[in-house]
């Protein structure tokens, strides 16, 4: 059946895409993308190619993988469908965007343990979505009408640029924080963001935080969480809360999750905070297991929860990911030994980096989480006259990629309002790596030492 | 200031994108409430009305169980556990691309070739169609579709994107099949409307019909999308599930046998394993386009809903056992060829006609005769019967956006032989007792009005479905009879 031949003109070249597909909201053609196109072409290996850049830019949490693997050689039945006929069967058919009850009663269990029991989840507030990026978008799609603006605290996660703004055609407008009080937020910086949204014609619908902090790797302090949760309820806004490196406190303070903090006002009587507040979990970073998309929203807003579970439809876990994973987070006493364990080697990679750092002549902001550091270089900024300028920090981070190969984050891609501030990952790589990147770091503060 | 649990959400969150306000979802509350089983509740609702497969697990099942190496939480797995644990690339597993372009390729017979590099991930079939529309078109601008359609579609490409879904009416007439007549006169609509289209989208085969495109209608939509310069989206989800001749042809064939000339950056293919393989909880979607910004685009999106990198890594081991494959998709052919003619001689038997279909997990059946009256509203009121007293979830045509009332989505791949059996007797039962009604009332009729009607006799015992119509067509407007009851 012969078809039409079509004039060879008719047709040529594409027709429109959308404009979200053309615009440059997805964020990859910053130039922070540079760092990873170094390690891709030319990433450390200790055998193959030991001069090779080595990948500090990551946050992936790869410390406490035996203690995964060890449950699973114990405990076959949780990888495999179990025995019974049609266990396979109900679990490849399993396709409610609830979520396997069993998975999301472990997730919530998991979720106070790592908050030491100071606050209750309910499995049926959790909504499952495919990671935190999904359950990011997810809430703004919900809580946002295109537009709008969402305040976020400076320095963010530069991840967000796209997960909140890119299909939501919503608005970030940055919370200025500096070093002057260790990046905290302060009521006037949030006062002053609102303005800024206002005075843009933007209407400001929330405040999301992420709490532990990526990249400064601190918890928030308890009074600055009922600061911003004041500020959100004489706004009449929303609070999202992203706690997806909750369980990577590894010193004090202790957490004090945003949910610790509604509980204890609806014991005295204030019934104006719960329905604004959302938190967003994962287990990508705690858990070390980012390739199994695991994450969710935990809403106490009902028609939140309702709305999210219904727009989970496009982000759903696999199921089968969700049956492994409840066998393993249930089992309380390996949910138990894993937080316990996760934290002391975080802690020990932690102090292993900053004391490394410090040898080097080189200070980071205090740190009580994650998976990274918040290293000063302001005083390597520049040919030392001390002007610090965003300039000033690429070139200092092109040193870093390209002489000292480590691929490492500029402040300015996370938005940070004070040059010389750069992210530096710990738990992706082996303490061998470590030691060796410290080592490079060391030759360079070295070698400027000298000069300046 | 109280702050009540619906304030300050977003529009698309306060409004009804979500589909599911819909009185269509009667029935699934109707079978939540009471759902059918074979041993503790045979009294209750039967679904019908989910296109699941449900025929071919145990041959998975038993895959699974002969190679523990493809999980990885296995003692011969768990070597891989870190590696994959930890991978979290939005280009996916290059094993897993490898493997899926392949069975792509297997499950169309070998007749088109798909280049892995092409093959982007996405959250179901459901991210896939919304990806597509974030991708392809603006807020406001258009798709056109022909009906019936899959209704979730409405919430899939319009809930999030902005974008609107227009209908390309098709007919019982020539069942359901797409003209270029109707196509062109839907796109004309739209135009004269002030709304831009962007794109087509059709499901080949299709649901609800469970019928496929044929050769060269594909080729008409391929020339028109490129005459036009907007885009063609085929969802082929159901590709492997073609159990009867004719033979499947993908949009995929015709670009390359059929249109050469056609402009391939217009093509785009939406697949899942959700039902030709029967896993719908491992949410595997595909985006299959020819268009390279679109796979950069739809690539980057995938971040939103990747597929989970230990269903990946497991499906890349099935996927690529061409023994297991090749024999896996024959006998789930012969398995849905079997459970399709069961289930429509069953329906045969008592005078329900359905469209003579060759694919997918459902029949359309046709329930016209059985209407009061030729409107939406008797469809929905024969529906609300079958769910309340036959206890069957059936889909009404109505809810698929059909312009003809009376037909019904019956899926018939989500249940066990015996269950099909008890679901055939609620069906023949309910007829039968329908067609009693109909006669008595017909002789009733008769009685009142002493008139014989040997002509309307001879008729209704000529056609089975006239035996089935109401008493009331009898009665038309231009029939002598109205004047005599009167």
């Amino acid at each position: 059946m012969g078809g039409k031949l079509l004039p060879a003109a008719l047709g040529a070249g594409s027709p429109h895409l959308s404009q979200v597909a053309t615009s440059a909201a997805h964020g990859e053609d910053s130039p922070y993308f540079a760092g990873w196109k170094a390690y891709d072409e030319n990433p450390y290996d200790a055998v193959t190619n030991p001069d090779g850049v080595i990948q500090m830019g990551l946050a992936e949490n790869q410390v406490s993988f035996e203690l995964i693997e060890g449950y699973l050689r114990e405990h076959p039945e949780a990888a495999g469908w179990g025995g019974g006929a049609g266990s396979f069967r109900d679990n490849a058919l399993f396709l409610d965007c609830h979520g396997l009850k069993s998975f999301r009663k472990a997730m919530a269990s998991f979720m106070e343990k790592i908050r030491d029991g100071k606050a209750r989840f309910d499995p049926d507030r959790i909504v499952l979505t495919a990671g935190a990026t999904a359950a990011n978008e997810l809430l703004t799609f919900i809580l946002a009408n295109p537009g709008d603006a969402l305040l976020i605290p400076t320095p963010y996660y530069p991840g967000f640029d796209r997960d909140l703004t890119w299909r939501t055609g919503v608005n970030i407008v940055p919370v200025h924080c500096d070093s002057a009080n260790g990046f905290e937020v302060t009521v006037a910086a949030l006062q002053e963001a609102y303005d800024e949204a206002a005075a843009a014609g933007m209407r400001v619908c929330g405040v999301l935080i992420t709490n532990p902090s990526n990249p400064l790797g601190t918890t928030v302090k308890r009074t600055v969480l009922e600061d911003i949760l004041d500020f959100v309820v004489c706004k009449n806004i929303h609070l999202i809360s992203d706690e997806i490196y909750s369980g990577s406190v590894f010193a004090a303070p202790d957490l004090v999750s945003v949910a610790e903090l509604v509980e204890s006002r609806a014991r005295h009587g204030g019934d104006d905070v719960a329905n604004r507040v959302h938190i967003v979990y994962s287990l990508s970073k705690d858990l070390g297991l980012p390739g199994f998309r695991v994450g969710l929203v935990y809403s106490y807003n009902d028609a939140v929860v309702t709305t999210a579970r219904r727009m989970s439809s496009f982000t759903l876990v696999s199921s089968q990911t969700q049956k492994t994973l409840a066998a393993m987070l249930s089992d309380e006493a390996f949910a138990d030994a894993y937080i316990r364990t996760n934290r002391e080697h975080l802690r020990a990679r932690h102090d292993h980096i900053v004391a490394g750092l410090a040898r080097a002549g080189v200070s980071c902001l205090r740190g009580n989480a994650g998976l990274f550091v918040w290293m000063d270089m302001r005083r390597l900024l520049g040919d030392g006259d001390g002007d610090a300028t965003v300039a000033g920090e690429l070139r200092l981070w092109d040193k870093m990629l390209h002489d000292v190969k480590l691929n490492i984050s500029p402040g300015s891609s996370c938005h940070c309002s004070e040059p010389g501030w750069f992210r530096v990952c710990f738990a992706n790589m082996s303490s061998a790596t470590l030691d060796l990147a410290l080592a490079r770091i060391s030759r360079f503060t070295d070698g400027w030492n000298c000069c300046s | 200031m109280a702050f009540k649990g619906g304030d300050l959400l977003s529009e698309k969150a306060a409004g009804d994108g979500h589909g599911e306000s819909s009185s269509y979802f009667d029935g699934w509350k109707a079978y939540d409430m009471n759902p059918f089983d074979l041993r503790h509740n045979r009294g209750g609702v039967i679904q019908m009305g989910l296109a699941e497969n449900q025929l071919t697990l145990d041959l998975v099942e038993e895959w699974s169980k002969n190679h523990p190496e493809a999980s990885i939480g296995t003692a011969e797995g768990v070597s891989q556990f870190k590696r994959i644990a930890n991978f979290q690339d939005y280009h996916g597993l290059p094993e897993f691309r490898e493997a899926m372009a392949q069975f792509m390729g297997q499950v169309r017979g070998r007749k088109a070739t798909f280049d892995s590099d092409r093959v982007v991930m996405s959250g179901g079939a459901t991210g896939a169609q919304e990806t597509l529309a974030f991708c392809l078109a603006n807020p406001g601008e258009a798709f056109l579709v022909p009906t019936p359609y899959y209704p979730a579609f409405d919430r899939d490409c319009c809930w999030r994107s902005g974008i609107k879904l227009l209908p390309i009416e098709c007919h019982s007439f020539n069942d359901f099949r797409l003209t270029e007549e109707a196509l062109v006169s839907a796109y004309d609509a739209a135009r004269r409307q002030g709304i831009r289209v962007k794109g087509i989208l059709i499901t080949n085969p299709s649901n609800p019909l469970g019928t496929i495109t044929d050769r060269g209608t594909l080729a008409m939509l391929a020339t028109f999308a490129t005459e036009h310069r907007i885009h063609l989206v085929c969802d082929e989800i159901y590709a492997g599930s073609v159990f009867a001749k004719p033979e499947y042809v993908s949009i995929a064939e015709v670009i390359e046998r059929d249109v050469p000339g056609c402009n391939r950056d217009l093509i785009h293919i939406v697949y899942s394993l959700s039902k030709d393989f029967g896993l719908p909880g491992f949410r595997v979607g595909i985006i299959y386009s020819y268009n390279d910004a679109v796979v950069a685009c739809a690539r980057r999106m995938s971040s939103f809903g990747l597929v989970s990198s230990q269903t990946q890594y497991f499906l890349a081991r099935m996927l690529s056992d061409e023994e297991f494959i090749g024999h896996f998709l024959k006998e789930s052919t012969r398995r849905l060829a079997a459970r399709h003619e069961r289930f429509t001689s069953g329906l045969r038997e008592v005078g329900i006609g359905c469209l003579r279909g060759n694919a997918g997990l459902f029949t359309w059946m046709d329930l016209r005769g059985m209407l009061r009256e030729k409107t939406p509203e008797a469809e929905l009121e024969l529906w609300r019967v079958i769910i309340h007293k036959v206890k069957l979830n059936v889909s009404p045509g109505t809810s698929f956006h059909c312009r003809e009332p009376g037909w019904f989505r019956v899926c018939h791949a989500n249940m066990d032989d015996e269950t099909m059996e008890v679901a055939l007797d609620r069906i023949r039962g309910f007829v039968r007792q329908h067609q009693r009604r109909a006669k008595a009332e017909r002789w009733a009729a008769k009685g009142q009005l002493r008139l014989s009607l040997p002509r309307h006799g001879a008729a209704a015992a000529a056609s089975p479905y006239l035996a089935l119509s109401s008493p009331m067509s009898l009665l038309s407007p231009q029939s002598p009879m109205v004047h005599a009851a009167s």
